[in-house]
């Protein structure tokens, strides 16, 4: 049996639908990420898993149990808020004590598992301290061992690393994987980032005006991206308008534009004659001098036309000769070099045969 | 490191004339008051001259005042009656303010607006017009004349004084915190108590002190509503300026009024400050 099941869930605002017929289920011990640009309504549907709003239809349960009737301070969820909402008259002792002393712990049990909490975040010397005497990072850790120090059955996190600069926040996704996974229980995690899901989930719940438009691991939601929207929103994808000649069980061949023929993986929904676009990541675009050798079936010549040094890779804009932009990555072995094609610079780009996935429009 | 002096020159532009005003019109009165309770009244009112005129007339500087009201139990009982008065009123006024204001905070911004507006309105008509309304309330009733009367007037004419504090204060209120707290197991009176309540306490210091204050050293509600024998501090202050014309013995209550007021208001200071470490 799954821990969350969320059957069949709509919820309006007015005339907007926040959540529309949503279903889905998760296991015990996952990292489950809802993943979506802002007013997708993964938030709402947070807020609802918590107990601070209703679906209008559908139900919510949890271990078995509807939870339809229970207010947010009887269901064993904890939120880690965006703002982390910690109470800025009590220490962080005393706030990550609030939850065991509305759970009736005793003081003694309350002294040992502040103890505790405190150090599986390695604030062990904050106690005494007040939320406005600490930094984000350390402000972060105190919400997150408030809401996990009388272990619920679930922790809510509602973009909790929205607020950090870049390398905090890389730092606080390697602390929040191990915090998972020692302490065992289910994290739903809401963001718009996708570099966080897809370094942090097991499963990704990608959602766009209240629907689930495609649910899987990373590498499956990065890799075989169910339609345009999810290809497009995650991460960074080459679109090229194409139409299908032939569909067999092995692959696809497709006119991509005036570019002529190109071999694709097979699709499912994929029929002779059907538009759409063939999806690729610049990763999966090998960019070369315009005459060397290789064995890539798909090539063609272009030019340079921009490039973008990143640091480890530089992003190559090369447009084709029928007018389209395609982004090729390559990565910078040569220290001190940003770029080893100049712009203008005659190219070819080429990608495997089984590279890149034909979307249906 | 010191301000550059253009910087230091607008700053005592700015806070100079209201600098000078207060000293001229609050400071330096008080000290005349504080020096003419330490006087003998004048023959016809007034204050008696400092170098006796006369041999055998009463001047120069004296306990006497203070003696008096030391001397006779009276005047204490009066204080603490007006003590009395002013803590049951502000008490009063913070159970019905405290509803309401968190009521407006937690409405909508237009509404809002609309009710704070509608808290004072009241100021909108004139203080004594509003008491002598109450007059006629409370005449037909068999209620004129008394504590309760006393207590009911002060209550209403104070009240904004203690909603618009705490509702600024309560409209502050981080609403996640609430969310917090519920999430976190606290059901709705435990997330009053634990949250919003400790929260508001400076709300709450401030709207006493806007309230208790006045309250004490008024004399108008209890003349009005209190009758000839529910006197309070402000009462003997008043009749002693105006009916007796005893100066030296209204400015040693008036300074000893003062004195209560500051020694309150330093208890409570240093309870907030330990109250808010100790949170």
């Amino acid at each position: 049996m799954p821990l969350l099941e969320i059957r069949n869930v709509t919820r309006r605002f007015g005339g907007l639908t926040a959540i529309d017929n949503v279903t889905l289920s998760i296991e015990s011990g996952e990292f489950f990420t809802l993943l979506g640009p802002s007013g997708c309504g993964k938030t709402t549907l947070l807020r609802m898993i918590a107990g601070f709003d209703a679906p209008d239809a559908g139900s919510i349960w949890l271990d078995g149990e509807d939870l339809a009737n229970k207010p947010p301070e009887q269901r064993p969820v904890h939120t880690v808020f965006q703002s982390y909402a910690l109470f800025p008259h009590m220490s962080v002792a005393r706030n990550i004590a609030f939850p065991l002393q509305m759970a009736g712990n005793t003081a003694d049990e309350i002294e040992v598992k502040v103890k505790q909490a405190l150090a599986e975040v390695h604030l062990e010397d904050k106690g005494a301290s007040f939320p406005h005497e600490l930094s984000g990072g350390q402000k972060q850790r105190v919400a997150l061992a408030r809401a996990l120090v009388n272990r619920p059955r679930m922790l809510l996190l509602d973009e909790p690393l929205g607020a950090l600069d870049a390398k905090l926040r890389e730092q606080m996704e390697i602390e929040l994987i191990s915090l998972q996974r020692d302490v065992g229980i289910t994290f739903i995690f809401v963001t718009h980032a996708q570099p966080e899901a897809l370094a942090l989930s097991h499963r990704i719940a990608v959602m766009r005006d209240g629907r689930v438009e495609q649910m899987g691991t990373p590498s499956r939601i990065y890799g075989l991206p169910a339609n345009r929207f999810v290809a497009d929103f995650i991460g960074n994808c080459n679109m090229l308008p194409a139409t299908v000649i032939e569909a067999g069980p092995h692959g696809l061949r497709l006119a991509v534009g005036a570019l002529g023929e190109v071999a694709a993986p097979a699709a499912e929904r994929a029929r002779a004659g059907q538009a759409g676009v063939l999806a690729i990541r610049p990763e999966q675009v090998h960019i070369m001098a315009e005459n060397a050798a290789h064995e890539l079936k798909n090539h063609f010549i272009g030019r340079v036309r921009d490039f973008l040094y990143i640091g480890d890779v530089t992003t190559y804009v090369v447009e084709l000769e029928n007018g389209t932009r395609v982004e090729a990555l390559l990565a910078n072995s040569a220290p001190g070099r940003a770029q080893f094609f100049e712009t203008d610079q005659r190219v070819k780009v080429a990608w495997r045969h089984d590279a890149g996935i034909f979307l249906v429009d | 490191m010191p301000a550059p002096r253009a910087e230091r020159l607008t700053k005592w532009l700015i806070a100079g004339p209201p600098l000078a005003f207060l000293l001229a019109f609050f400071l330096l009165p008080s000290l005349i008051m504080a020096l003419a309770s330490f006087r003998y009244p004048g023959e016809f009112g007034g204050l008696a001259p400092l170098a006796p005129v006369q041999a055998g007339e009463e001047a120069g500087l004296t306990f006497e005042n203070y003696a008096l009201f030391f001397g006779d139990w009276v005047y204490a009982q009066i204080f603490a009656k007006s003590l009395g008065i002013a803590a049951l009123t502000t008490l009063a006024c913070l159970v019905m303010a405290y509803p309401l204001a968190m009521l407006i905070a937690r409405s909508e911004k237009k509404r809002r607006d609309l009710m704070v507006l509608l808290v004072i309105l009241p100021f909108a008509s004139n203080f004594l017009v509003r008491v002598y309304a109450w007059m006629i309330i409370l005449g037909p009733m068999d209620l004129l004349f008394s504590r309760f009367a006393v207590i009911l007037g002060m209550v209403y004419v104070h009240l904004p004084f203690m909603i618009l504090p705490l509702y600024t204060n309560l409209e502050k209120h981080d609403p996640a915190l609430l969310d917090a707290a519920q999430d976190l197991g606290a059901n709705n009176w435990n997330t009053f108590w634990r949250v919003t309540f400790p929260l508001s306490l400076p709300g709450i210091f401030s709207g006493a002190a806007l309230v208790f204050i006045p309250v004490l050293g008024m004399f108008a509600i209890p003349e009005m509503l209190g009758g000839k024998d529910d006197w309070m501090v402000g009462n003997m202050i008043k009749e002693a300026f105006l009916g007796t014309r005893d100066w030296p013995f209204g400015s040693m209550l008036s300074i000893l009024l003062t004195l209560a007021v500051l020694a309150i208001a330093g208890a409570a200071a240093l309870l907030a400050r330990r109250g808010s470490t100790n949170a």
